[in-house]
């Protein structure tokens, strides 16, 4: 690990200042940071705790949806009675990754700013990832692919996203507020993260300095009926093959609207809005599923390790959407 | 002897220091002024350092020294394995070459441990790197025939006419089966403090399997002689065979020890692990058999292909159980080595017997579907009751009531007789089952039996504890023996001023130091016998020996009780501050008469939801007969972290390389996926009694491995009767089951 200094901002806007500084990152929960720092992946030379704000509360908002504060532990979202209550998927999606001992440390705002674990990512002696060094090139292309993307990918990276909870809270049109030093803003989660095109090294749409201040959950007529299925090589604590979010409402037999995550399959949180577009105003059966399904990996680019994961993603979706109905 | 104890489920011993962490383990040994020492690993596999600048990393702070091939001492002899085959060819700085990514190259040593890893990044290599040649095991790549199938026999073996037998035999499987890495993964990393007195005497505190290989082995390399090392080991954190030679980190922190004159602790990172201290070979595997209309097998071929290094051989020795396993005339077994640019292979827990049995059981079940005959039917019809190899019979061999009791407790008889027919909701049921069988060895071992002037007794041999429940077996032994209450015994071992006994593994343990300390036992028990009849004071004065019994920690005569003396009195009496007896065990004097092994039979049932591919164990029965049980709880445990082995084997475990570097790519728990407890279900365990007057002085067979034995096989045939799709290449993760239509 290499000498970095440490300091804990005592309120946002502190934090944004220190955190704009060249070489700066945030800490929170610090289960990537800490690991990708012992790794030797991520070399900051300054460490912004955010321990010390106050984003630690589930709060209801006028609308009747929910805004969890970015500091709130990722079990703590996920056993929340109101997420238990209102967004199944969230509940299903966090419940699915990781470990309790992580989900204990791990926070909202963290979560969705894990790195890859693309294991060319993760060992620094490997000279070439365009994520660790820009520029270096890909060495997971032609090497080991079996946890990689098939869809968002580049000639230059084709890592994938690793969170679960972001894939459920995608499923749920949720909102990211951010704080910077021009003041706050609000993007869709989908705008959050970026495809690697031909800047790996450019992860997500924040400046620097810019800090997640919250996650808000609006009141959706889909969020209620909404369903988390993850695909891994072993029964828990395992990263997903393939994951599928799913979230609908149902007008007269009809799916009057869909929501449609997929993870593990790709290099950001994946909204298939394709899918959607065929469910919609569709009654369900399992060969609308199938069909749905299909459109998922419309322009998928399968590496040889990986190749299997455009049928399991398919079938994973369709197992979703199944069970969603039951 | 009186079995108050033996037998008996008790607790460990050293449960409450465990789970109160005061369980010292080797690299939480507390030694004044430590310094702290870090590996550098080659980031290409194969190639020469062309040059290595360690000028940032000898000016940040803290450090003491960076060893490189340039300034670490020379050590003419570090290579020097002569008699000793199980022996590593070792990296420790001698020279330029790069064998294997990983490999070290410099070690950093530094006032902290933080220092010392922050200066080992600022070490700064550049390589002649070659182009590695291959680190894949494939079919058709530059074989050789090693001279033995290590130290398991003949390299290759032929009984009968195999060609003849197997082109008659109506009814043929012919089939290829591979396996991939495994990583051992104990818990405790590998770790060493070296701590040296003066020049010549050094002491090494070690997480190892053999105590007295660590003392050979280092004294050898630094020409001492082997009085002038002692190795201490009060508690290891599981081994699997990763830690049963030393290791290049061993002799590396020696040398850091000497160099910077104080003690060094090396702990092999996690990541390290994966490369430095051995692994499972690749192998692949050819099993031609060949059985008539009744399932009686007239031809049996196995044909083993494994990995080594560039530099060092190991030979997994798959097909060493083949030879014997079941009653056939016409056998061949084949042993070939291809090598690659990868790290030695080396023991992992049932070597050759695990990966050899998946292969050798998952035929056996190919035969039996081919044949129309029940899999469990089959193996009955082929059951050996002679070790045809050999030409012995069996000192013992309770595998046909392992059979019945496994299937009986399973409920084998609920099997439908062809696969993809039993169903539960979304999930695809099968049954699976194979035959277990692990070799039952002895090994020369010592010890030694103090009574003290309190009653109380010592017991001590060189021996490790690697979590298997060594310290809680010798303890019942020895109270057993000398006739002492099992709280008044105290059982000391891994440290080489004890006497000698063999490393931890292969099963021999309790075989070996067991007998050891029984006998140690008993002398010691004799002794006071002696002194107590042939002294006038003692009211047990004239009674014949025989007549004598111990318990309770007093000798008395077995039908008046009430005539006794304390063992203590008797010691008090001849003014000696202790009485002591020692004991050195042979190999087993039997086994030229006998052939020797454990038996047992695996019984799987598995889910497997189609459409996903996913698998899940769901139930696992395992019966073995393994000769006399000497604590059933530590027993189960023994057999269940087996058979989770054999768990992960089938469905999870896989180390991965990179085809175009050789860098493996599983470098942490969360890529090498070894079973979680979600993977897991209650693994029932059936202990069939057996006698075996021949096997050792202490009657166990060995229960380290034979868990691990048949298990992938009978997960693997579950999954083929769950499916109709036999996978033979483990592990059998999902993607070999999506296959291309959606159920």
């Amino acid at each position: 690990m290499r000498p970095f200094s440490y300091e804990r901002a005592p309120d946002a806007n502190a934090a944004v200042k220190a955190g704009s500084a060249d070489g700066a990152m945030f800490l929170a929960g610090g289960t990537t940071l800490a690991d990708l720092m012992r790794l030797e992946v991520l070399r900051p030379r300054a460490l912004v705790d955010l321990g010390g704000l106050a984003l630690t509360a589930i709060e209801d908002t006028a609308d009747g949806g929910l805004k969890i504060g970015a500091l709130v532990t990722n079990d703590a979202v996920a056993y929340d009675p109101r997420v238990v209550e209102r967004y199944p998927v969230l509940h299903q999606a966090i419940l699915a990754g990781a470990s309790p001992q992580i989900r204990n440390m791990a926070t909202t705002g963290g979560n969705l700013l894990q790195r890859t674990r693309c294991p060319y990512f993760r060992d620094p002696q490997v000279a070439h990832c365009n994520r660790r060094v820009p520029g270096s090139g890909c060495a997971a292309i032609g090497g080991v692919t079996r946890s990689h993307a098939i869809l968002g990918t580049s000639p230059h990276c084709i890592a994938t996203h690793p969170s679960d909870m972001a894939v459920g809270l995608l499923a749920l049109d949720a909102l990211v507020h951010i704080h910077g030093a021009r003041g706050p803003r609000t993007l869709p989660l989908d705008d959050l993260h970026l495809v690697p095109g031909n800047h790996p090294e450019i992860e997500t749409g924040l400046q620097p300095g810019e800090l997640i201040t919250h996650v808000e959950l609006p009141a959706t007529r889909f969020a209620k009926h909404s369903h988390y299925v993850k695909v891994r090589d072993r029964a828990s604590f395992a990263f997903a093959l393939a994951s599928a979010a799913v979230a609908v409402e149902l007008a007269e037999g009809s799916i009057a609207e869909a929501r449609i995550a997929l993870g593990g399959v790709a290099t950001k949180p994946w909204r298939a809005d394709k899918v959607e577009a065929i469910l919609v105003g569709k009654r369900p059966s399992l060969d609308l599923f199938v069909q749905a399904a299909s459109a998922a990996v419309d322009g998928a680019k399968p590496q040889d390790g990986n190749r299997f994961k455009v049928e399991l993603v398919q079938r994973t979706l369709i197992r979703a959407l199944d069970e969603v109905m039951a | 002897m009186s079995e108050s104890n033996v037998g008996k489920p008790l607790d460990r011993i050293d449960a409450r220091r465990k789970v109160t962490g005061t369980a010292t383990y080797a690299a939480e040994v507390a030694v004044a002024n430590v310094a702290y020492a870090v590996v550098v690993g080659s980031a290409v596999a194969c190639g020469e350092l062309e040059a290595i600048d360690t000028t940032a990393a000898r000016k940040a702070p803290g450090v003491f020294a960076v060893l490189t091939h340039e300034n670490a001492p020379k050590l003419p002899t570090a290579n020097d394995k002569s008699g000793h085959p199980d022996f590593k060819i070792l990296q420790v700085l001698q020279d330029a070459k790069i064998f294997y990514a990983d490999q070290p190259i410099a070690v950093v040593v530094a006032d902290s441990l933080e220092r010392a890893q922050h200066a080992a990044l600022l070490v700064q290599p550049t390589f002649h790197a070659a182009q590695i040649t291959s680190c894949q095991l494939a079919k058709g790549g530059e074989e050789y025939k090693p001279a033995h199938a290590g130290n398991r026999g003949p390299t290759d073996t032929s009984r009968g006419d195999f060609d003849a037998a197997f082109a008659r035999a109506p009814i043929k499987i012919d089939a290829t089966y591979t396996t991939p890495v495994e990583n051992h993964n104990p818990m405790e990393m590998h770790s060493t403090i070296a701590v040296w007195q003066g020049n010549d005497h050094l002491t090494l505190y070690d997480s190892t399997q053999g105590i007295f290989n660590v003392r050979e082995r280092i004294a050898s390399m630094f020409n001492l002689p082997k009085e002038n090392v002692r190795v201490i080991n009060h508690f290891v954190g599981g081994g699997f065979g990763s830690k049963g030679s030393p290791w290049s980190h061993v002799g590396l922190a020696a040398l850091a020890a000497k160099v910077v004159g104080r003690p060094v602790k090396l702990v092999v990172s996690r990541i390290q692990m994966q490369s430095l201290v051995g692994h499972r070979p690749t192998t692949i595997q050819h099993v031609a058999l060949g059985c008539d209309a009744a399932g009686k097998l007239h031809a049996i071929r196995h044909d083993v292909t494994s990995e080594t290094s560039r530099f060092d051989e190991f030979v997994e020795v798959a097909a060493v159980h083949t030879r014997m396993l079941y009653a056939c005339p016409n056998v061949v077994t084949t042993h070939r080595l291809v090598r690659l640019d990868v790290p030695t292979p080396t023991f992992t827990r049932a070597p050759g017997a695990s990966s050899g049995s998946y292969a050798l059981e998952s035929a056996m079940d190919e035969l039996a579907y081919a044949a129309k005959i029940d899999p469990l039917q089959l193996r009955i019809a082929n059951h050996a009751t002679f070790d045809a190899q050999e030409n012995k019979p069996y000192s013992s061999k309770s595998l046909l009531e392992c059979y019945r009791r496994g299937a009986e407790a399973f409920g084998w008889v609920r099997r439908a007789k062809a696969p993809r027919q039993m169903r539960d909701g979304r999930w695809l049921v099968g049954y699976g089952m194979a035959t277990a069988t692990y070799p039952a060895r002895q090994r020369p071992a010592s010890a030694i039996a103090r009574l003290r002037p309190d009653g109380s007794v010592l017991v001590q041999a060189g021996t490790q504890d690697l979590g298997t429940g060594t310290y809680t077996i010798m303890t019942q032994i020895a109270a057993d023996m000398i006739g002492v209450p099992y709280e008044r015994v105290t059982f000391e071992l891994g440290d080489t001023t004890f006497p000698e006994t063999p490393l931890s593994a292969g099963s021999f343990t309790a075989a070996s130091t067991g007998s050891a300390v029984k006998m140690a036992g008993l002398a010691l028990r004799d002794t006071l016998v002696a002194l107590a009849v042939a002294d006038p004071r003692s009211p047990l004065h004239g009674v014949p020996p025989l007549a004598l019994a111990a318990a309770d920690g007093a000798l008395f005569v077995r039908e008046r009780p009430q005539t006794r003396e304390p063992l203590h009195a008797i010691l008090a009496r001849t003014g000696k501050p202790e009485l002591t007896a020692s004991y050195s065990s042979k190999e087993n004097q039997f086994a030229d008469d006998y052939s020797m092994h454990s038996f047992g039979a695996a019984f799987a049932e598995v889910r497997v939801d189609e459409e996903l591919g996913v698998v899940r164990l769901a139930r696992f029965t395992g019966a073995y007969a393994a000769g006399k049980i000497l604590n059933p709880k530590t027993a189960r445990s023994q057999y269940i972290g087996g058979i989770v082995w054999g768990a992960g084997m089938a469905l999870t475990e896989a180390g991965v390389r990179d085809a175009r570097s050789s860098r493996i790519m599983t470098r942490d728990l969360a890529d090498y996926h070894v079973p979680v407890n979600a993977d897991i279900p209650n693994l029932d365990v059936i202990m069939v009694d057996e006698v075996d007057p021949y096997v050792n002085e202490v009657g166990a067979k060995g229960i380290g491995e034979i868990g691990t034995c048949g298990a992938a096989a009978a997960i693997a045939n579950a999954v083929y009767h769950a499916t109709g799709r036999r996978v033979r290449d483990l592990p059998i993760t999902l993607d070999k089951l999506l296959g291309d239509s959606r159920a």
